[in-house]
C-alpha cells in the first residue's frame, strides 16, 4: 500500500540552515548535509530545502548544496526558493535534486509550469501554493504570505494541475506557526478535487495534528519543519502512532 | 569492475553514481557505444517523458545497441519502461527488451503514484535478503501490467509490475537509489550478479 509520507523541511540560506536547529547530537547544526543524513536515518520519507538566500552567489552555493545532499543521502529530496527557468531546474537535478519545487514564479508565468513538466517530466515538479483566508475565501498570496493575489486556491491549483504539476505543496498562512494544527477542510477540498498528490504544510504542533491531516484533511504528505528541528516530536514516535491509529507509514 | 551508467540526457543520474559510490564502487557516466559494450554492469536510468528520451536514445543509437547487450543491464524506471515494447506516454515504441506494453495509472488513483509503496512475489536474485514487503520509493504515472517476465509486484489500483527480468536484461520501476537501506541491497544484488 502506498503510505503517507512524513517531510522535515529544511530553511537554507547561503548553504547553511537557519532558524535554530536544536539538534544536540549534531557537530555542526548549520549543516544541511549532516541534518539530512540524521533525518534520512530515522525514517524522513522525503525532505525539502527552501533556499531563502538573495546574494549573487546563490546558485553556485545551491547547486553545491544539492550535490553534498545527493553523495550522502539515500532518500529522495526536493529544492525550492528563487527558482525561475528552465536552466535553474536542470542545474538542480544534474547536481542530483529529485524535484524542484516553484512558487512565486508559477503565479507571474503560469506557462512554466508547462514548459517545465514537458521538459522534465510532473513527476519532478511541485508547484508550492501560500494561501490565506480573506472574507471565507482562500486567495493564494506571494513573498512568504505578505502578498496577495487575485487568484482563488482551488482554481489556482486546478490550473497548476492542468499545466502538469507532479504534486501540490499546500501552505495555510493562517496555520503557519500556530502549532494548531493543519488547514484540513481547505487540504480536503484540494485532495478532492485535484488528482495529484498534496502536501499539507503549516500548523503541525502535536503527533494528533499529523493524524488528523492524514484522515481529516486527506493529504498525501505533511512537511513541517521546528516541531522535527527542536525535536518536539521524532519521526520514529510520529510513525509508530500513526500507525496505530491506521495510518498507512513506512517504518 | 567497470560499471557504465549510460548518459543520454535523460534526468537525474548523478544520483545513481553516488548510490553506487556509497556502496564502494565507481561508475562513469557514458553514452559511448564502445565504453558501454566494454562494462561488466550498465545501469539504464531514465527520468523523464518518454518520446523525448527515446528520441535522444535513437539519436546516439543507443537503441540498437541496448538490446544487444550480453552484460546484466539494468533500467531503473523510465529506462525499465522503454525496455518494453511500448508504453503510452508519447505513443512511443520501445527497445521490445520486455513483452508488455506501459500504460497509465487511471484516474480512480492519484497519478503520478509519488511516495514510499511495497515489493513482493520476488522471483529474482536482484532481491536476494530482501524481505517480502519491503518500502521502496516510486514516483511514476505508467506502468507495466504484469506478464511472464514479472519478478516483482506492488499494489497501486491494481497490482503491475515493479521489476521484470529477461536473461541478462533487468529493470526495476523504484528507484533503487533512493529507496534507502532497501534499495542498496538491491543495487548491490545488481552489482554482485
Amino acid at each position: 500500500m502506498l503510505t503517507k509520507r512524513i517531510i522535515p523541511c529544511l530553511d537554507i540560506k547561503n548553504g547553511r540552515t537557519v532558524k535554530g536547529v536544536n539538534f544536540v547530537d549534531l557537530r555542526d547544526a548549520g549543516d544541511p548535509v549532516e541534518l539530512a543524513a540524521i533525518y534520512a536515518k530515522t525514517g524522513a520519507d522525503e525532505l525539502v530545502f527552501l533556499d531563502i538566500s538573495a546574494t549573487e552567489e546563490r546558485r553556485k552555493t545551491l547547486a553545491n548544496l544539492v550535490r553534498n545532499v545527493a553523495a550522502k543521502v539515500n532518500i529522495p529530496f526536493t529544492v525550492g526558493g528563487g527558482i525561475s527557468s528552465v536552466e535553474d531546474v536542470d542545474i538542480l537535478l544534474q547536481n542530483g535534486a529529485d524535484k524542484v519545487s516553484i512558487n512565486s514564479s508559477a503565479v507571474k508565468n503560469p506557462n512554466l509550469i508547462n514548459e517545465l513538466s514537458s521538459k522534465f517530466g510532473s513527476q519532478c515538479i511541485t508547484v508550492a501554493i501560500d494561501a490565506k483566508q480573506i472574507n471565507n475565501e482562500w486567495i493564494v498570496h506571494l513573498v512568504g504570505g505578505k502578498v496577495p493575489t487575485a487568484l482563488n486556491l482551488f482554481n489556482w491549483a486546478k490550473e497548476v494541475e492542468l499545466r502538469g504539476a507532479g504534486e501540490i505543496l499546500f501552505t495555510s498562512m493562517d496555520n503557519d506557526g500556530t502549532k494548531d494544527g493543519f488547514a484540513n477542510t481547505a487540504l480536503a477540498k484540494l485532495s478532492n478535487e485535484l488528482n495529484i498528490p498534496i502536501i499539507a504544510s503549516g500548523g503541525a504542533g502535536t503527533i494528533e495534528h499529523f493524524v488528523d491531516t492524514f484522515k481529516k484533511g486527506n493529504s498525501d504528505a505533511a512537511l513541517a519543519a521546528s516541531v522535527f528541528h527542536f525535536k518536539e516530536i521524532g519521526i520514529p514516535e510520529l510513525k509508530i502512532k500513526l500507525k496505530q491509529e491506521g495510518v498507512p507509514v513506512r517504518i | 569492475m567497470k560499471i557504465v551508467i549510460i548518459n543520454y540526457g535523460a534526468g537525474n543520474i548523478q544520483s545513481i553514481k553516488f548510490a553506487i559510490e556509497r556502496l564502494g564502487y565507481q561508475a562513469v557516466l557514458s553514452n559511448s557505444i564502445e565504453e558501454i559494450k566494454a562494462a561488466d554492469k550498465v545501469i539504464f536510468p531514465g527520468v523523464g517523458e518518454a518520446s523525448s528520451a527515446m528520441k535522444k536514445l535513437k539519436e546516439s543509437g543507443l537503441d540498437t545497441l541496448i538490446p544487444l547487450l550480453t552484460q546484466p543491464v539494468l533500467g531503473i524506471c523510465l529506462g525499465m519502461q522503454l525496455m518494453c515494447n511500448s508504453t503510452e506516454e508519447g505513443k512511443t515504441k520501445g527497445l521490445g527488451v520486455f513483452n508488455v506494453n506501459v500504460v497509465r495509472f487511471s484516474n480512480k488513483v492519484k497519478v503520478p503514484q509519488i511516495g514510499w509503496n511495497q515489493i513482493e512475489n520476488f522471483k529474482s536474485k536482484l532481491f536476494n535478503q530482501v524481505l517480502e514487503k519491503s518500502y521502496i520509493y516510486l514516483v511514476h504515472s505508467f506502468y507495466a501490467p504484469l506478464c511472464k517476465e514479472t519478478v516483482c509486484t506492488t499494489n497501486y489500483e491494481i497490482k503491475y509490475s515493479t521489476a521484470l527480468q529477461k536473461n541478462n536484461f533487468y529493470g526495476t520501476q523504484f528507484h533503487p537509489e533512493k529507496s534507502s537501506k532497501i534499495g542498496e541491497q538491491i543495487l548491490n544484488n545488481f552489482l554482485n550478479l
